[in-house]
């Protein structure tokens, strides 16, 4: 990675990260998964390998992250979903029996499963 | 006036400099606030004030909890009061608490009489214990010189602060957490385990009974009851000038005949003098201190400089364990006590027909150390060692006390013949300095073969930690170095050992002052002026000495006569000097 | 095939629940089977959407409509006419609590109904921790950049002034403040220390922000280091915080590499570096000088201040030391601007506070809400209320050092000065929900179970106090305790307030003084009627078997581990009290409901 030079060269910088990490229009499906110690000790790791795999199989192409904690400890682990063209949405609770539903039904025919968590908080950007 | 500060303490107004604690400046107008953690050597740039035992507490107007005044800087306007009830029922309360935890055992307690504690409680009117519950389990340690009871240890810190500041031995340290938190060694090892040199100076500043010395007067008086042994006794010169504080004289009381009257009371068979011996120690370790300077200056590479006096067994204790590498620097003359020792059990002994298994030998010394150094191995024939017991001056006074007589009051006696005659030079053996001004004196007349016209050497005098003088004899420059306190002793052996600084003779002394100040000495409780007046008082008994001059001792001379032949000569090294060992290893505590 | 043009979600979070929203479900279900809109509409059960007070909700999407106070028979209506006939029902819409006005859309801004602002979390579970580009994708740095270019230090020192941000490590003290006091002392090197020592039983907000945002912490240190005219920061982080460690190792490594930490920081000649130091996890450390001397090698244990740290800290240089939540918060404050944050909270207290809300709540979780936020709104929205239907006891805020808050503080605004007016303190965040079957001399016990060995023990009020509070609790709690100790417990509480060295010792008796003005009357019960009304004291608690209630299954007494309970097949069990420990295995294995304890 080369140095930062200036702010000009920051700004330009992060301009082209936005169109790498959070573009305008998303084109693809996306998987935030909260991985923070809690998640990943109530299995957020596992969900995320499994879904890798399961993704793979059906065909999807997914762009899975690892996030921070979202808060919702009761719920872990959590995930959220980004589908173009629909607003995200947070599941709860996800088992790998849940995250295929996720895959299989959300994802593929935007049928909503079990566990959705409404997000309940206003993020500052 | 800008760094001047007024302020109101019990309705009274006080101008103070700015940076001085509101316990000082009460004081300053007499207000007496109590205090317990805190801990002052004046002078010797070491102040305990962790701020910690709570029992200073005072109230700040505008501020909303107590503050400890030991700890609390005075400003502007501040307004406080020492003695509101609010003040005095926290202060209740903590001294409650501190009671809720320590042993009851006063009756027997080492420091029963002398206990800041118990002094406190009874002050503050405590009666019963109202917040009583479990009492702490910690260990009970007996080492040669120390007793260690975790089980009355207040968390005071202050032989902490003295140990690791005063003296840089860091052998003691804070342990454990909460309820449990203790001074302890590291590990909870044994004293002896760790880098402590028993000096002794934790157990001068412990207000508690967690630190005393061990406790040898039984023993002793068994000794002087049993028919089959003789029991001679030698005191050490800072002794004389200290003891009379425990039977309310003024610090600094000389009181050398009283002292000697009440031994022979006693029942002692002979009292005699350690500074007899420190004469000795005067010719063998001078001379060697000649010899040593003479091959220095035709170039012998094989004699190493500065010479380091040797007569302080923490001083010895402290660089066999932190200065492996500088062993063959110290004088290899024994300390006066043991030198003592050494004649009395061979050449007295003799003398007199009296087998060496029944020559008991008693010293009475300001020191904690020495009941240590007495033990050594390399000071014992076939298991009897040269001294018997070494007891402390305060264990002293406490024998004194069985007698039932007014101390005070006690006519003078002289010391027994012949190890009880000295000279004024081995008096100022209890001062710092006062061993290399008496080596001076001799050295000086032996060097030059001039006689020395002043006697005093005022340059080598004073309290400052750390000394350097340069003595003229006669057309050659020596210098010397003096420190006292280990602390102290430490950042002059950093700088020779580094090569930043160049002697020909160093003085080391493990306690703040010298002897005087010795661990064993009556408890000062941080008045650092009644060390300071003891310092004064051993100069007197010098100026007030017939003779003042070691090598003109006649009885020295006649000793050398009779039995040791040269100083420094075959049986002289044979009988009053040793060796070091490397104690490096109790540094990690391994 | 199923192919939903149409969702409609109804919150099953337990207060909905309760308010009967698994029937409306089913008859969403069902009406729409009716009318045969199976395929084309889904009805799914969500969590909690933090309208406790106005449920049951329903929400229909893509049309972002909430309809608030749902009963079962509304199904219908809405399904007729908004599913069917496009039209929303008016009357059942969700109205905007400031306007009033009935809201059809709640797309965006989405805003009213939602307590939170997330501010120190912002970036948390949104980001990838371990790509610093996604952290500049957020505009990360950009803070730093804007001060290096910018503003003299000055200038951001007063920022941070303006913004009333203040310490969230509990005592609040002015950020602003502190930082131009280490600006002002003068000295040849100064540092900066992130306080990542969090302590308090059962708080994760310093772990969560490090472990979901590491960067917004080191931007921030460095923004601080070149305000106070620093360039060395070091986190102190306790080591059990692996994955947070592991973190900022490659935050680090990472800004180190793009020039944003190190020397001649994007060409503006200022120079930063960090460095971790860990703890070993000793509550005490939390405290600034204590965690100095931690640093410094030495015996974690506090020094009276004056001089504070600000003059006098690390190696005896001025040090200016916050916690982790209070860093996170400097770079948005700076993008963003000191108004912007100053217009977040209360009138003494500025933006935002992060809760680990936990104890007897349905969400317990980690939440930031708005100073000025009340107790009810984070127990009862966003927390969802209270688990099984059970009654609210009492809220604790603070951890160790704070105190218990009752129904009638539930509506107190939230910030430094009311928790603390109303006998407890922000602290670092630690929120603990407790229903009626918590005891509350018990749960003041075991605060003081926690300080005890976790006082460094220097100061005797500390060290010897607290065990002693500990006893008399412990005696309390065992039906030994006697109208004396109750006095005695206030007197020494006081006495330790005032007189402990630090913080730790000054607040420790606060649980006790708390409960003891609370809920006096159950330390009364304890002592003069033996009897623990929570049921929690095993010594004051006696299990009994309902003879009209018990088959004589002998499932209680096959479970029983001292053999307690003894009874005939098919004939009513008891237990003998003589022998039983009180372990509660008997209720948990009973499936009749027949053992009580009374």
């Amino acid at each position: 990675m080369r140095k930062v030079q200036s702010l000009a060269d920051l700004q330009s910088l992060r301009d082209e990260f936005r169109a790498e990490f959070c573009p305008a229009d998303v084109k693809k499906v996306q998987v935030k998964i909260a991985m923070a110690t809690c998640g990943i000790a109530a299995g957020a790791k596992q969900v995320m390998n499994h879904m890798v795999e399961k993704s793979k199989e059906l065909g999807l192409d997914i762009d899975f992250t690892q996030a921070g904690c979202m808060g919702y400890c009761y719920a872990e682990p959590t995930l959220e979903v980004s589908v173009p063209g629909r607003e995200s949405v947070v599941f709860g609770y996800v088992d790998e029996t849940r995250a295929d539903e996720i895959l299989t039904k959300y994802i593929q025919n935007n049928e909503l499963v079990e566990g959705i968590i409404p997000v309940n908080y206003e993020t500052t950007d | 006036m800008e760094n001047m500060i007024t302020l109101t303490i019990d309705d009274r107004q006080v101008t103070v400099p700015k940076g001085t604690t509101i316990l000082k400046a009460a004081r300053s107008i007499g207000i007496e606030i109590p205090t317990l953690c805190h801990y002052e050597l004046k002078g010797q740039g070491v102040e305990n004030r962790p701020g910690s035992c709570r029992v200073c507490v005072v109230e700040v107007e505008g501020k909303s909890n107590l503050a400890a005044s030991c700890a609390t800087n005075v400003s502007e306007g501040m307004v406080v009061r020492t003695n509101s009830l609010r003040v005095i029922m926290a202060r209740r309360t903590v001294v409650d608490l501190m009671l809720s935890d320590h042993p009851a055992d006063c009756l027997i307690c080492p420091q029963s009489g002398n206990c800041e504690l118990q002094k406190l409680a009874n002050d503050l009117g405590l009666r019963d214990i109202t917040y009583s519950g479990e009492q702490s389990k910690n260990k009970v340690e007996i080492s040669p010189a120390i007793i260690r009871d975790e089980n009355k240890c207040i968390m005071c810190r202050r032989c902490e602060t003295v140990c690791n500041s005063l003296q840089t031995v860091g052998a003691l340290t804070a342990v454990n957490r909460g309820f449990g938190a203790v001074v302890s060694t590291s590990f909870r090892m044994n004293l002896e385990d760790t880098s402590c040199v028993m000096c002794g100076q934790c157990v001068q500043a412990c207000p508690v009974g967690a630190l005393s010395e061990v406790n040898n007067t039984r023993q002793v008086m068994s000794a002087i009851a049993n028919p089959r042994k003789k029991v001679i006794v030698q005191t050490a010169p800072a002794v004389r000038v200290a003891l009379g504080e425990e039977f309310g004289m003024e610090p600094g009381s000389r009181v050398t005949g009283k002292m000697v009257t009440a031994l022979k009371k006693m029942g002692f068979d002979y009292v005699f003098d350690t500074d007899f011996a420190a004469d000795l120690t005067i010719m063998e370790e001078g001379t060697e201190m000649l010899d040593r300077i003479a091959r220095f200056m035709k170039g012998d590479k094989s004699v190493k400089l500065p010479i380091m006096t040797s007569c302080c067994p923490g001083w010895v204790n402290f660089f066999e364990t932190n200065y492996p590498d500088m062993l063959d620097i110290p004088s290899t003359a024994k300390s006066p006590m043991q030198m003592f020792g050494a004649i009395a059990k061979n050449y007295w002994a003799e003398k007199m027909g009296i087998k060496r298994e029944d020559l008991v030998v008693v010293s009475i010394m300001p020191c904690v150390a020495k009941k240590y150094e007495c033990q050594r191995d390399e000071f014992k024939v076939d298991g009897n060692p040269d001294v018997d017991y070494s007891l402390t001056t305060r264990e002293l006074a406490d024998m004194v006390k069985l007698l039932g007589v007014k101390f005070e009051d006690l006519p003078d006696s002289d010391f027994d013949k012949p190890l009880g005659e000295s000279t004024g030079a081995a008096v100022i053996f209890g001062a710092t300095g006062g061993v290399i001004e008496a080596a001076t004196r001799t050295a000086y007349e032996i060097f030059t073969k001039k006689e020395l016209g002043k006697v005093e050497f005022t340059e080598l005098r004073g309290l400052e930690g750390v000394r350097e003088a340069t003595v003229d004899f006669d057309g050659t420059p020596i210098h010397i170095g003096i420190a006292h306190g280990l602390g102290n002793a430490r950042k002059l052996l950093d700088k020779v050992r580094a090569g930043e600084a160049q002697f020909h003779a160093i003085e080391i002394m493990a306690c703040p002052g010298g002897c005087v100040g010795g661990a064993g000495q009556p408890y000062h409780h941080g008045d650092f002026s009644k060390v300071e007046k003891r310092l004064q008082a051993i100069y007197e008994e010098d100026r007030e000495k017939p003779i003042r001059k070691s090598h003109e001792n006649p009885y020295i001379q006649q000793l050398y006569k009779e039995f040791l032949g040269e100083p420094c000569g075959e049986k002289a090294h044979h009988l009053l000097h040793t060796h070091y060992f490397d104690k490096s290893e109790k540094k990690f505590g391994i | 095939m199923a192919t939903y043009n149409k969702h409609i979600l109804v919150c099953g979070g337990s207060c909905c629940t309760s308010g009967n929203s698994a029937q409306i479900a089913d008859n969403f279900k069902s009406t729409l089977a009716e009318k045969n809109l199976s395929n084309d509409v889904q009805v799914i059960q969500t969590g909690c959407f933090g309208l406790c007070d106005q449920g049951p909700v329903v929400k229909i999407m893509p049309d972002n409509t909430i309809y608030t106070h749902v009963k079962p028979n509304d199904v219908r209506r809405i399904v007729e006419e908004h599913i069917e006939g496009g039209k929303k029902v008016e009357d059942l819409l969700y109205v905007n609590p400031i306007t009033g006005e009935r809201v059809e859309d709640n797309k965006e801004p989405n805003k009213f109904h939602k307590k939170q602002i997330r501010i120190a979390l912002r970036n948390c579970g949104v980001i990838d921790p371990e790509n610093i580009k996604d952290y500049i994708a957020h505009d990360g740095y950009m803070a730093l950049a804007k001060c290096l270019t910018e503003y003299t230090p000055e200038q951001v020192i007063e920022v941070v002034s303006a913004s009333g941000l203040s310490g969230r490590g509990g005592a609040g003290f002015p950020t602003g403040k502190k930082w131009a006091s280490s600006a002002r002392a003068k000295a040849d090197q100064k540092y900066v220390v992130c306080n990542a020592d969090e302590g308090d039983p059962g708080a994760f907000m310093d772990r969560s922000i490090l472990e979901g945002d590491p960067n917004s912490v080191l931007e921030a240190m460095a923004i601080c280091g070149y305000a106070i005219g620093a360039d060395k920061g070091l986190i102190y982080i306790r080591a059990e915080y692996p994955l947070a460690i592991e973190r900022l190792k490659i935050a680090i490594s990472q800004a180190e590499e793009m020039g944003l930490l190190g020397d001649n920081i994007m060409n503006s000649g200022f120079n930063f570096h960090i460095e971790l130091r860990y703890g070993a996890g000793a509550f005490v450390c939390g405290e600034a000088t204590a965690l100095i001397h931690s640093m410094e090698g030495k015996r974690g244990e506090p020094t009276f201040k004056p001089p504070r740290t600000s003059e006098k800290g690390y190696n005896l240089k001025p040090t200016n030391v916050n916690n982790v939540e209070t860093y996170a918060n400097v770079p948005i404050i700076i993008t963003k601007g000191a108004e912007w944050f100053s217009s977040i909270g209360t009138a003494n207290s500025k933006g935002t506070k992060v809760f680990a809300l936990a104890g007897k709540v349905n969400n317990v979780g980690l939440i930031e809400v708005p100073m000025g936020t009340t107790l009810r709104e984070i127990i009862y929205e966003i927390g969802g209320g209270i688990k099984d239907n059970k009654k609210f006891k009492a809220v604790q805020t603070g951890g160790p050092s704070g105190g218990c808050l009752t129904e009638r503080h539930l509506d107190i605004p939230i910030d430094y000065k009311s928790l603390t007016q109303a006998g407890s303190m922000m602290g670092s965040g630690g929120m603990v929900i407790m229903d009626e079957s918590s005891c509350m001399v018990s749960i003041a016990k075991f605060y003081l179970d926690f300080t005890v060995p976790e006082s460094c023990g220097k100061c005797t009020p500390c060290r010897i106090g607290n065990k002693r509070l500990y006893e008399m609790l412990d005696k309390i709690t065992k039906g030994n305790g006697t109208m004396e100790d109750l006095e005695h417990l206030r007197n020494l509480s006081v006495v330790i307030k005032d007189t402990a060295l630090c913080g730790l010792g000054q607040s420790s008796p606060n649980p006790i003084l708390s409960t003891l003005d609370n809920f006096w009357d159950e330390y009364v019960e304890h002592v003069q009627d033996k009897k623990c009304r929570a049921g929690a004291c095993k010594d004051l608690v006696q299990y009994e078997i309902n003879p009209a209630v018990c088959v004589g299954c002998t499932a209680c007494s096959r479970n029983c581990p001292v053999e307690a309970i003894k009874g005939e097949l098919k004939k009513p069990h008891q237990i003998d009290n003589s022998i039983c420990i009180k372990c509660g295995t008997c209720i948990t294995k009973c499936k009749f409901n027949a053992i009580r304890i009374k």
